[in-house]
């Protein structure tokens, strides 16, 4: 009763092709931008905002941008980790060599040298595929953060060993460096959220999004109906890096501040599949829902005991994380293989004859 | 020029000009891959008989060692000790099959692998609220004495983790290839349905294949805790194992083997003799990337199964 689209008629070809073709879509989509720009940064507090939210966004962005990948091309990669690390270096790097250059257009240089050191790690993908390639960008992995590691250039000789966000402005805001307010830096990180976001859905719709969907459903057949399986693929590896770069960017320049290359370690790469599994493979909402199930979770597991009264010793509630995070992967997996955007399709059919049985 | 000859020239004359550490180098190196074979070999048991890339294999060589050490603390004596791990590993075997893979048949690939990963989380932490998170010293009674023979220093433990290694190669290859079991588990490999419409229960299969999996994660989990310690660390060897696995193929028993042996003597020799140059701590990559360029060559790892891919 609630979402029907009876009686909403497509009468031209733009209504046709709207990416939100049902109006409780559009209003549903509508009340999740007014909450999120006009409402959580001043109903949430700066532990809220530095803690959950900003990394909430920061995740879904990459989680994004992996889903592209492995969701609609179907080549699955534990490099996530990299790629964000080659991001936010870039930035760091191009940043500090030229301090004028706009940041808006350092996040888009730094995409694109992620992008270009996907491609170079996507070459495999020509050959294997699978588990073998998920092995295979683990070289990625783990080459491109000890090369971060060795070479000074890359950190600028700091003895530390570790990048800083300088303070930079964007037209006259301060939105990088410690001097940055959480409100800021959650507008900068939702703004790239939205707006990569909004392209990531029409990517997927389009021509190239097809193809890639071709290839993922056999590469083969894909080739002899005329898709290019060495450009598609390449694309896919292209497209996908651009968004990690863009995330591992915004995870010093919007949250961090300042991190070393063990930020962007293996267990970074499984966090971000972990997303797009339980969120949904080759779904954007999906990404976005994995990435706020398993941002959230942890947080929650750790507060909730506490806050009921139940006094556990630290060491014993970290195992007991560990215990319960792991529970409910598989639990969630045995329930709804297909992810938490396949549940939200499910309330939607169900909404659609709500309250009559049929 | 002087970079290539430091990469391309000097290091083969060190080889040369003094060809006894070389031959230390090359059988330390023989001798650690056979310990990454040992973990590997977890994995490709499982995938083999059922196609699932598990990758609690990693916490199971965690916990298997982690319930040892805790039953020889309550003053069990080892043998005993052993018996009772490996029948907790059987028991565990058949609580995964039940309560996880029963669930998840005909899921593809990535579910199940993800599932695993749940599942490795979960042991992880089982393990140590069982058991505690500090570093244990196991001692199963392997000898640990350094010896020289032939002007190369050898380690007693390592030739006996060798041995060891090989004996359960065998007794796996036996139990494959003659035993009744053996055979329906490769049934099972080849194809689902056609084996259960033989009249092979498929459930058992799976319980079997990760109870053996299980007591290779036991063996192995034994090896590296006895060298280094009890401890959440362990874990991390599973990372180790993936080169070794892709290198020999996930479906070869002998190529996780040789895949151990090549990781591991390619590893050293890098390490000692191109390590230098790149400012060392090269063992994290140099695995992935020799197994890369087989890879490149051949999809399918050294002895993997053929792929064929049909329209």
């Amino acid at each position: 009763m609630l979402y029907r689209e009876t009686g909403q008629f497509k009468t031209s070809y733009a209504s046709d092709q709207a990416i939100f073709p049902l109006v409780q879509d559009r209003w549903f989509i509508a009340l999740v931008f007014v909450i999120a720009f006009a409402m959580v940064p001043f109903i949430a507090n700066e532990y809220w905002l530095q803690a959950i939210i900003i990394p909430f966004l920061i995740f879904s962005l990459a989680a994004i941008g992996l889903n592209l990948l492995t969701g609609c091309a179907g080549l699955l990669s534990l490099g996530t980790g990299a790629f964000m690390a080659v991001g936010a270096y870039a930035t760091y790097k191009i940043t500090t060599a030229f301090p004028d250059i706009n940041l808006l257009v350092v996040f888009i240089m730094a995409g694109l040298s992620a992008a270009a050191v996907g491609t170079l790690f996507g070459l495999p993908s020509l050959r294997i595929k699978g588990f073998y390639l998920a092995v295979a960008t683990l070289a990625a992995q783990f080459f491109i953060l000890w090369l971060f590691n060795k070479v000074g250039w890359f950190y600028n000789n700091n003895p530390s060993g570790s990048i800083t966000a300088p303070p930079r402005t964007m037209f006259g805001i301060m939105i990088s460096g410690p001097e940055a307010t959480p409100m800021v830096r959650y507008y900068v990180s939702l703004i790239f959220l939205v707006v990569m976001g909004l392209a990531a859905k029409n990517l997927m719709r389009g021509r190239i999004g097809r193809s890639w969907m071709a290839i993922r459903d056999m590469d083969i057949a894909a080739e002899i109906i005329g898709i290019e399986p060495l450009k598609t693929k390449l694309l896919a590896f292209a497209i996908s890096s651009f968004y990690c770069g863009v995330a591992g960017a915004l995870f010093i320049f919007a949250w961090l501040g300042s991190a070393e290359t063990e930020a962007f370690d293996i267990f970074v790469s499984f966090q971000v599949l972990f997303m797009i599994i339980i969120g949904g493979l080759g779904s954007i909402l999906g990404s976005i829902l994995g990435a706020a199930f398993i941002t959230l979770t942890p947080i929650f597991l750790t507060n909730f005991p506490p806050m009921i009264g139940l006094p556990i010793a630290t060491d014993l509630s970290k195992h007991l994380e560990e215990i319960i995070f792991g529970a409910l992967i598989v639990f969630f997996l045995i329930v709804e293989p297909l992810g938490l955007a396949r549940l939200w399709q499910i309330i939607k059919e169900k909404l659609r004859l709500w309250p009559y049985p049929y | 020029m002087e970079m290539l000859y430091a990469i391309f020239a000097a290091p083969f004359i060190d080889m040369f000009s003094d060809p006894v550490f070389f031959a230390e180098v090359v059988i330390n190196g023989l001798l650690t891959g056979i310990m990454y074979s040992l973990v590997a070999l977890g994995f490709v048991l499982i995938f083999k008989a059922s196609g699932v890339f598990n990758f609690a294999q990693g916490a199971m060589v965690l916990f298997a060692p982690l319930t040892l050490v805790g039953l020889m603390e309550q003053g069990v004596p080892v043998i005993l000790a052993l018996i009772i791990t490996a029948a907790v590993m059987v028991l565990l075997a058949f609580l995964i099959e039940k309560f996880m893979l029963r669930h998840l048949i005909n899921q593809e690939g990535i579910v199940l692998f993800m599932a695993t990963i749940g599942l490795n989380f979960l042991l992880e932490g089982a393990g140590q609220i069982a058991w505690g998170s500090n570093v244990k010293k196991l001692d199963v009674g392997i000898p640990d004495q350094s010896f020289e023979w032939g002007g190369i220093l050898l380690n007693t433990f390592d030739i006996a983790a060798a041995v060891i290694a090989a004996i359960l190669v065998a007794v796996l290859a036996v139990f494959f290839n003659k035993t009744r079991i053996g055979r329906a588990l490769r049934a099972v490999a080849d194809d689902h349905q056609a084996a259960l419409s033989v009249g092979i229960p498929l459930r058992t299969i799976w319980i079997i294949v990760w109870s053996v999996s299980g007591i290779v994660a036991l063996v192995a989990g034994i090896m590296w805790g006895t060298k280094s310690g009890v401890q959440f660390s362990l874990t991390l060897i599973a990372l180790k194992a993936l080169p070794v696995l892709i290198l020999g193929g996930f479906t070869s028993i002998p190529g996780a083997i040789v895949g151990g042996l090549i990781i591991g003597m390619g590893e050293k020799i890098a390490e000692i003799y191109w390590g230098p140059l790149f400012g060392g701590a090269i063992e994290n990559w140099f695995a992935y990337m020799l197994a890369l360029v087989v890879l490149l060559f051949r999809p399918q790892g050294l002895f993997g199964e053929r792929i064929i891919e049909r329209v």
